[in-house]
């Protein structure tokens, strides 16, 4: 379980990086996708894998992690969706705006002299 | 000391008014321009009282400190959100009511017109910075950070144009990347602390075991990554330039307040979970403050001397004034911290009123001139985004007179508050930028490290560089100008820079109180037991009903399902 997690969100985040670094706007876009997706991942892991256990603490059992997982970071992820698809939703209207107003997908606007198109 | 009123109003009214009057501009739709206005001028009023009516509240008592506190919805302190009002988070909110009334007065004159949504949009700006200056959650500061960034960007493209959205889509590119590192850096502070609320975060550090430790320490590194790019400490700081430089004015002049959060957010938690009685974490990254403030106060004043457009050279002092303010605050010393805050103040006034001088002079130079010459590659503001105007609006210059006044004497109004405000960003004597850096250079001869001398050095020598980077400007401005015709202005736009320019002057008055405040809130700021003790001391009313969930521990409260 742990390493599956850990490996998506390294995957996620090496391609984020990498997408992020790429002078495309639309490759932008996708890598802070795949960055936040790793890292709503990871907020979700801070509060220990646990395979079917309930959020909340049952009547009679002991109120420590092996008995239920820890809700705060489902709730934390879940804030963090709602605002991580607004703004890339924003970003993506601005993409949009400068591909319409400069005619290019460059992040500065202009193509890089000695760059093809 | 006695526990806080739990359910303090006027911590949380700061934050629900703009909210408030926000949705209210959102149902009332793209018309309805004067009333939208007329209300957008209360609101942020009816604020800023707010603000100095918290500041005045927690002043208030002789006590070395007092603390404001509001729970929201009643919950016990480590689970709900809390709201806390101290010295620094009422002076950050003074400030940020005073700027977001000066921009908004400046915006009435001609730039609300520029976009449909800038009054919702600078109410909900509002709202992130009241919201960030007064949480005392680590992840309500993440809400209230993106609620005050998605607000930026809304206003930084406002009025439109390629340059703004080019500049828009990196500024954004950079604020999401920034907010991913800090949501990281909250998350692993989580997993090691277990809870949220700043005050038991900072209780909790030092009984986190030495495993953890290295866990901890790169959880707030990668934390403070976030606030030092939104501060624009070198090298993390590059975007601020071009952003503040192709937007309009009101709305860089309001983004003047947007890197002290950065600022703000360091301070705060710095002080709060790393201080000399922390352990093995104690003074924890103080030397990456010191040296990046120093790096960024140099790269900031080298920006200075070389920029030759004016905006340009106000997102470099803004830089300095960051990397001067990161600088001190790493020292970790009472002392230089009170300097430092009433540096905060005094630059904070003087930028906005800076920014706000900058496009009243390119307009002159307009007049003289012709058409704007910006040197690289920003242009002139585009046409605007809503074509068709309210036709009770005027908008057109020719029919400047029926909203304003010329004013006879403008040339001399902008020579005076640009000569004042650019001795306040130089430091030089009498001013409030002087008070702020002899009280910080003071502190720093009783520290004699290498770095605090280097650090004085710094200070006195980007003061000499501004000082000579603005007289240039106004050399340029005001004295070579040849033209007979002088420029326009309305009394509207030019009541925030005159107000503005009065509370530096006032700021000079009372330089003694207002040092002593900021004396008072370093002192504060450098006992975080005062802190911890305020925030988990409060307690939850008791519920009348005789449900009283309150006090009782969280897993008997949601025991049964």
């Amino acid at each position: 379980m742990e390493i599956v997690v850990s490996l998506a969100v390294g995957l996620l985040a090496a391609a984020g990086v990498w997408l992020v670094l790429r002078p495309r706007t639309f490759q932008v876009l996708i890598g802070l996708s795949l960055l936040s997706y790793a890292i709503n991942l990871f907020i979700f892991s801070v509060g220990s894998l646990a395979v079917d256990a309930p959020p909340i603490v049952r009547a009679g059992a002991l109120p420590d992690l092996a008995h239920y997982t820890d809700p705060v970071p489902q709730a934390l992820v879940l804030t963090a969706i709602v605002i991580g698809f607004a703004t890339t939703a924003l970003f993506l209207v601005v993409l949009l705006a400068l591909r319409g107003l400069s005619g290019v997908d460059h992040v500065d606007g202009k193509e890089e002299p000695g760059e093809m198109p | 000391m006695t526990p806080a009123n739990p359910a303090d109003p006027l911590v949380v009214a700061p934050v629900l008014l703009p909210l408030g009057t926000a949705a209210l501009m959102l149902l009332m739709g793209e018309k309805r321009r004067r009333l939208k206005a007329a209300l957008n001028v209360g609101s942020a009023m009816l604020g800023l009282l707010l603000a100095i009516a918290l500041l005045r509240q927690v002043d208030a008592s002789g006590t070395p400190a007092t603390f404001a506190v509001h729970l929201t919805a009643n919950w016990p302190v480590p689970y709900g959100i809390a709201l806390v009002a101290d010295r620094l988070s009422a002076l950050m909110a003074v400030l940020a009511g005073i700027v977001g009334v000066a921009s908004l007065l400046y915006a009435l004159a001609r730039w609300q017109h520029g976009g449909v949504y800038y009054h919702g949009l600078l109410q909900l700006q509002l709202m992130g910075l009241y919201g960030a200056f007064l949480t005392a959650d680590l992840f309500n500061l993440f809400v209230f950070f993106e609620v005050l960034l998605a607000a930026s960007y809304g206003l930084l493209l406002h009025g439109g144009g390629t340059a703004r959205v080019r500049a828009g889509l990196h500024y954004i590119a950079i604020n999401l990347l920034a907010s991913l590192l800090f949501l990281i850096g909250v998350a692993v502070l989580y997993g090691v602390t277990g809870t949220l609320n700043m005050a038991d975060i900072a209780l909790k550090l030092t009984q986190v075991p030495a495993s953890d430790r290295g866990l901890l320490h790169a959880g707030a590194a990668i934390l403070a990554m976030a606030f030092l790019a939104k501060a624009a400490i070198w090298p993390l700081g590059f975007w601020l330039q071009p952003a503040y430089a192709a937007a309009s004015a009101p709305a860089a002049a309001l983004f003047v307040i947007l890197t002290k959060v950065g600022v703000y957010a360091l301070l705060r938690l710095w002080t709060l979970c790393f201080p000399p009685e922390a352990g093995a974490s104690a003074g924890f990254g103080g030397h990456a403050l010191v040296w990046g403030g120093l790096a960024t106060l140099g790269f900031g004043a080298v920006g200075l001397f070389a920029s030759q457009q004016l905006s340009r050279l106000m997102g470099y002092s803004v830089v300095a004034s960051s990397g001067t303010l990161v600088a001190a605050i790493g020292f970790g010393l009472p002392a230089l911290a009170a300097g430092a805050l009433f540096y905060l103040v005094t630059s904070t006034l003087a930028g906005c009123a800076l920014f706000l001088l900058v496009e009243l002079l390119e307009r002159s130079r307009e007049v003289e001139t012709g058409p704007p010459q910006f040197d690289d590659g920003v242009q002139a503001p585009g046409p605007f985004l809503d074509a068709e105007p309210a036709p009770s609006i005027n908008l057109d210059d020719e029919e400047q007179a029926l909203v304003g006044l010329a004013i006879p004497a403008a040339l001399a109004f902008l020579g005076v508050s640009f000569t004042l405000c650019a001795m306040v960003v130089a430091g030089l004597p009498p001013l409030g930028g002087f008070i702020a850096k002899l009280a910080m250079l003071q502190a720093l001869l009783q520290i004699g490290s290498a770095p605090a001398w280097m650090l004085f050095a710094l200070l006195i020598a980007s003061g000499l560089l501004a000082a000579i980077a603005m007289m240039r400007v106004g050399i340029r401005h005001f004295w070579t100008a040849t033209a007979a015709l002088p420029p326009r202005l309305r009394v509207v736009e030019s009541l925030p820079v005159a107000a503005l320019v009065a509370a530096l002057l006032a700021l000079v008055v009372n330089g003694n109180a207002v040092l002593r405040y900021t004396t008072q809130t370093a002192a504060t700021l450098h006992e975080p037991q005062l802190y911890i003790d305020a925030v988990l001391g409060a307690l939850a009313r008791p519920t009348g009903g005789g449900a009283g969930i309150a006090p009782r521990p969280i897993a008997d409260a949601r025991g049964s399902p």
